[in-house]
Parts: structure tokens; C-alpha cells; sequence
């Protein structure tokens, strides 16, 4: 950036620190991925070493695929995300768009209620939550999660957007409506590929909680066929005896899919607008 | 085929009222230019004629149709935005047909047109290029040429040339001039550059905190303004005013422009002292100090020899000099 920052001394300390926090952030899923890979007794007996041919084990992955269901639950944990993910996007657009487009009646208003939600924690409603879905027959079900974590996701999706939508030129808007274009079409072709890498943004904020929540599955879908990764893994964490091959294989495995998702999202986020629309 | 009528329009945003009553009539084929200064509500008032605000009351009437409840694409109007608002994810092509496609337009038709609009333009070169892989006034020329495909009866521009070098400004410029005399369109113009305003118009809008201060040909207003706001706006260096009492007036304010005194080394009507020199080459912008009139401004054509510090004398050319009552107007 600017030439003062260039200085040595300063580049090293900037460096250094950036490099200590790598390590730190890194260090527990390297330590995770390294002893997925170890027998029982590499794990126990020297867990922070690396595995040597001879504690070299893939007993922990071959429970975790010979369990079968484990794609299965793999398969839940995709669709809950991948669902939730796309109904607080869309929704949370729409509703920011709403809110930093039109001026009526209640706006502010409308808006810090939509986005009281970041201070209040869903889960304080888990038992007017868990007799909703009763009530609705929605227990057991992938689609209870699939709201839960859309209500879960949408006021910090609302709020962020809301700031974003608002730096968008009202020119470019305004030249929609004078070529006809309908509201509809000018958020989904005009405002919403400028807003994409506030999306990605929210994408990843929102999607890693839900990837690794355990309590609502735990609460509203504890049934075989609708178990998530995080849970199904809880399978190996017995209260007397824990597999931790097998626990180990299954958290580096589970670690894939959100890693996939957000080198996505993080290329959206870097790649940033094309330029050139207004000045 | 084009006339504009506006009548008693007032927009208030919550509590703040930006037009206080705005009375035009534009016939058709003419060039208006709405000047004034910032936050006088010139945006808005385009706006509100484009039909993207809704007047608070009154009533907008283009070509003898009450249009304030029709929407902006359905009023046959073009605008031309000061940060052009190109679509950025398309061709400059489909950037100017994307209108006439939403109105379902043939597509013979729309290339027709497209044709015509960017030979006018000279946009040829571009027509498959992105607005990002585009220059500044390449884009803002792309601008005006999706407002020329659409044939509207009444085109709107604000402030269009206010993001372009002063270079291509006056290219711009002379285009813009040129287009209305090949179109015979009427179009309305908002600008805060006094030469944008005086070489355009037919027509000039001085507004002023939401109201019309004065409306008239380019020439009238600087011959005749009706008041000192409209005096000290129309002209540039700007109209010097000074206190009546000061001179032994019944006027309560005194306006002369600059190019309309003249200075003498040895006699004349106010004395003063030479504070700075501007020389601008083709004339040259003395600012004096004088006892009687306090400090004034003087504009020589050519090139004037002043030093700081020396001492002159200005004499106003009596038949060009202006005199305002206590409420600002002109007395006569
Ligand atoms: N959406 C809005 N909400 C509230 N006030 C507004 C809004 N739009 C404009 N205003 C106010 O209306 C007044 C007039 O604005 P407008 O944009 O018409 O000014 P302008 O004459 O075009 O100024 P400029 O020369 O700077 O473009 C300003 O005081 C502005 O603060
Ligand atoms: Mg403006």
C-alpha cells in the first residue's frame, strides 16, 4: 500500500503477527486431520506428532465409510445447508432491498426489527420451536431445520445487505424503470451482481454455523434417516468408550464440504464487481 | 410533439419541502436549461418530470397528457444520468436496445435504430464492448445514445458532462448541441456550469431554493435580471454588489458586473488599491479595494499591467449598472 508501510522492521512485525495467528487458527484442524490418520495407539501416544509408518492407520476412515450411512448423513448436512443457505440469501436480499430501496410508512422500524434477531439467540425458542414442529408434523424432518436455520440466518443477512443495497447507484435503478424494466428484474439483474460480494460475505458468515450445529438436529431431527454429520459423528462418542479413529476421520471429512463452499464464495468475494457501470 | 407542462408541482421529503410550487411551460423542440445552485432541487424536479418521484401535489402534463400518475417508461421521456448508469452486464448494443425490447419492439427495428444512434455517436467501433472496457465519455456518449434510440418526445439530462475532463467536456458539449438541432427534440438540462447553461439554451431556468427565481432567453437574463440572486448567478466573474447607502443611493444594493467597469491610473469614480491580478491571457480580473465601494471586482479584456498595492480608480458604466430594492428585485 503506501510507501511508510513498506519499512522493513515493520513488514517483518506485520508478518510475524499474521503468521502466529495462522499457525494458532490452524494448529486444532491440523491436529485433527493429522490423527485421523493414526492408529489408536499413535493417537494416545504421541498426539502431536505427525504419522510414522508405523502408527500409520486408515482404521478411523474405514469405520466412518463402513458405517454406510455416513454418506447419508453427509447428504443431509449438504441439503440443510445448501437450502438454508439459499432461502436467507434470497430472502434476505429481497427484504434489504425493500428496506434500502422504498421509503414508507415504518422503514426504520421494519428494519431493526428484522434485525433484532442478531442480538436474541434462536435458540431461547427451542421449546416453542419444538412444539411448532411437532404441532406441524414437521418433526424428523429435513424441511424443520431447513426453517430453522433460514430464520436463524436472516436478520445479520438483512442487516448487512440492507448497507450494501445502499451504496447502490439509484441512477442505475432509476435508468431500469425509464427503460421498463420491473422492479423484479432490476434487483435480480441489475442490483443483486453488484451486491455479489456482500452475498458471498453473508454466504460464508451464514453457512458455518449451520454446517456444525448440533443442538437443533440433536432436537428437532434425531431420527436415522434425516441425522446430520455433526450428529451422526456424536455415534463414536460413547460414555464409556469413544472411537476417536473414527470421530477424528469423520470431523476432517466433515471439514470438506464447507471448505469446498467457501473457496466458492471466497473467489466471489476477491474477484469483486465489474467495474465501468457508473463512475 | 413534445411540450411539457408543469403546474404548481411541490415535493416535500417528510418535513423538508425541496419544490415550493414550480410553474413551466416548455413548447415543443425547445432546449431548457435548469441552473441553480446545489440542493436547489434540480435533480428532484427531473425526477419528478421523469416520474421517478412523486410530486407531493400539481400536476405534470407532457404533450398535452396528464402523466403524474403514469409510470417512467410509459411517458415517452429519455434520461441521460450524470454517472451514465450503464447496465454493466451488457454490450453497449444492448445496453441502448434494452428500452425499446422491454416496450417489444422488432428486433429489425431496434437495429435500425441502434444504427442510426451510433453513427450519430460514433459508437460503431464499441457496439460489442462491455461499459467497463469503455471510457469515460465513450460511456456517457453510450448514455446518450440509449436516450436517442427510444425517440422519446422529451429528453432529460442531469448534469451529464460533470464527470468528464474539461477537454471532453466541450466535445460533449457541441454534440449535445448538435443532437437537438438534428432531432428537433425538446430537451431539459440541469447543470451548474454557466457556460453549459448560456451556449445551450433557448431557455433559461434559474431556480433557487425550490422556487423559480426567473425564466428567459440566455441573454435576457444576463441584459435583465429581475432580481440580485438571478444578477449574482447569470455571469461569470460574478456581478460585484455593492451597499447603496455606501454610495449615497435611495437603492438599498448597487450591482455592476466586472466587464462593465473601467479603470483610469489618475481619476474616476471610486478609488482603490489594487489587492490581486489574474491574468487569464484573452482578459485580465482585477480585484480592487476601494474606499467608497469596498472590494470589487474589474474584468479587462486583454492583457492590464497591475501591481499589488497600486493605486487605481473604477468608474461603473452608468447604463449598466443595476440597482435592487430592499426585497432583492430590480427597481426600474
Ligand atoms: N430522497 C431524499 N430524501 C430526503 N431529502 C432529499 C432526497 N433527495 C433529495 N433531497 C433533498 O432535496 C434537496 C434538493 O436535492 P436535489 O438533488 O434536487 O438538488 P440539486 O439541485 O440537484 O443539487 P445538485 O446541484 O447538488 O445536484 C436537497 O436539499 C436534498 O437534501
Ligand atoms: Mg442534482
Amino acid at each position: 500500500m503506501s510507501i511508510a508501510t513498506r519499512s522493513l522492521p515493520r513488514t517483518i512485525g506485520a508478518h510475524a503477527i499474521l503468521l502466529t495467528y495462522t499457525a494458532i487458527a490452524l494448529f486444532p484442524v491440523i491436529l485433527v486431520i493429522m490423527n485421523s490418520f493414526k492408529s489408536r495407539a499413535g493417537i494416545f501416544g504421541a498426539p502431536l506428532t505427525p504419522p510414522t509408518p508405523k502408527t500409520f492407520d486408515l482404521i478411523g476412515y474405514t469405520t466412518v465409510i463402513g458405517q454406510g450411512d455416513f454418506i447419508h448423513y453427509f447428504q443431509n448436512s449438504l441439503v440443510v445447508t445448501v437450502a438454508s443457505l439459499f432461502f436467507v440469501l434470497l430472502f434476505g436480499a429481497m427484504a434489504a432491498f425493500a428496506l434500502s430501496e422504498y421509503r414508507f410508512r415504518g422503514n426504520t422500524l421494519m428494519g431493526l426489527y428484522l434485525a433484532l434477531g442478531i442480538m436474541i439467540p434462536i435458540r431461547l425458542g427451542t421449546v416453542a420451536i419444538l412444539q411448532l414442529m411437532v404441532a406441524s408434523g414437521l418433526v424428523n424432518t429435513l424441511t424443520a431445520l431447513i426453517l430453522v436455520y433460514t430464520a436463524q440466518g436472516l436478520p445479520l443477512a438483512v442487516f448487512i445487505l440492507s448497507e450494501f443495497m445502499k451504496q447502490v447507484s439509484d441512477d442505475l435503478k432509476n435508468a431500469g424503470r425509464i427503460d421498463g424494466l420491473s422492479e423484479y428484474t432490476i434487483f435480480f439483474r441489475l442490483v443483486l451482481p453488484l451486491v455479489r460480494p456482500s452475498m458471498a460475505t453473508v454466504a460464508v458468515f451464514t453457512m458455518i454455523p449451520i454446517w456444525n450445529d448440533l443442538w437443533f438436529p440433536l432436537i428437532l431431527a434425531p431420527s436415522e434417516e434425516t441425522k446430520t454429520v455433526t450428529l451422526g459423528a456424536q455415534l463414536f462418542l460413547g460414555q464409556f468408550v469413544t472411537n476417536w479413529n473414527a470421530i477424528l476421520a469423520a470431523l476432517s471429512l466433515a471439514i470438506m464440504p464447507v471448505l469446498i463452499l467457501y473457496v466458492i464464495f471466497s473467489r466471489q468475494l476477491i474477484r469483486g464487481i465489474t467495474s465501468g457501470a457508473v463512475k | 410533439m413534445g411540450s411539457l407542462k408543469i403546474e404548481n408541482v411541490k415535493k416535500a421529503f417528510g418535513p423538508v419541502e425541496v419544490l415550493k410550487g414550480i410553474n413551466l411551460e416548455v413548447t415543443d423542440g425547445e432546449f431548457v436549461v435548469f441552473v441553480g445552485p446545489s440542493g436547489c432541487g434540480k435533480s428532484t424536479l427531473l425526477r419528478v418530470i421523469a416520474g421517478l418521484e412523486d410530486s407531493t401535489s400539481g400536476r405534470v402534463v407532457i404533450d398535452g397528457e396528464d402523466v403524474s400518475v403514469t409510470p417512467p417508461a410509459k411517458r415517452g421521456i429519455a434520461m441521460v444520468f450524470q454517472t451514465y448508469a450503464l447496465y454493466p452486464h451488457l454490450t453497449v448494443k444492448n445496453n441502448m436496445g434494452l428500452g425499446l425490447k422491454q416496450a417489444s419492439t422488432p428486433a429489425a427495428e431496434i437495429d435500425r435504430r441502434i444504427g442510426i444512434a451510433s453513427s450519430m455517436l460514433s459508437l460503431e467501433p464499441y457496439l460489442e464492448r462491455r461499459p467497463a472496457e469503455l471510457s469515460g465519455g465513450q460511456r456517457q456518449r453510450v448514455a446518450i445514445g440509449r436516450a436517442v434510440v427510444r425517440e422519446p418526445k422529451l429528453f432529460l439530462f442531469d448534469e451529464p458532462l460533470s464527470n468528464l475532463d474539461a477537454a471532453l467536456r466541450v466535445n460533449t458539449r457541441l454534440e449535445i448541441a448538435q443532437l437537438h438541432r438534428r432531432l428537433k427534440a425538446t430537451m431539459i438540462y440541469v447543470t451548474h456550469d454557466q457556460v453549459e447553461a448560456m451556449t445551450l439554451a433557448d431557455k433559461i431556468v434559474v431556480l433557487n431554493a425550490g422556487r423559480i427565481e426567473q425564466i428567459g432567453g440566455p441573454m435576457e437574463l444576463y441584459n435583465s435580471p429581475a432580481n440580485e440572486f438571478v444578477a449574482g448567478f447569470i455571469g461569470s466573474p460574478k456581478m460585484n454588489f455593492i451597499d447603496g447607502a455606501r454610495l449615497g443611493e435611495t437603492a438599498k444594493t448597487i450591482g455592476v458586473r466586472p466587464e462593465h467597469l473601467t479603470v483610469d491610473l489618475n481619476s474616476g469614480a471610486w478609488k482603490g488599491t489594487v489587492v490581486h491580478a489574474e491574468h487569464l491571457g484573452a482578459d485580465t480580473n482585477l480585484y480592487l479595494d476601494c474606499e467608497k465601494a469596498g472590494l470589487i471586482t474589474v474584468r479587462i479584456f486583454g492583457v492590464y499591467n497591475a501591481e499589488p498595492g497600486a493605486t487605481l480608480y473604477a468608474t461603473p458604466d452608468p447604463a449598466k449598472t443595476y440597482r435592487f430594492g430592499a426585497d432583492g428585485k430590480v427597481l426600474k
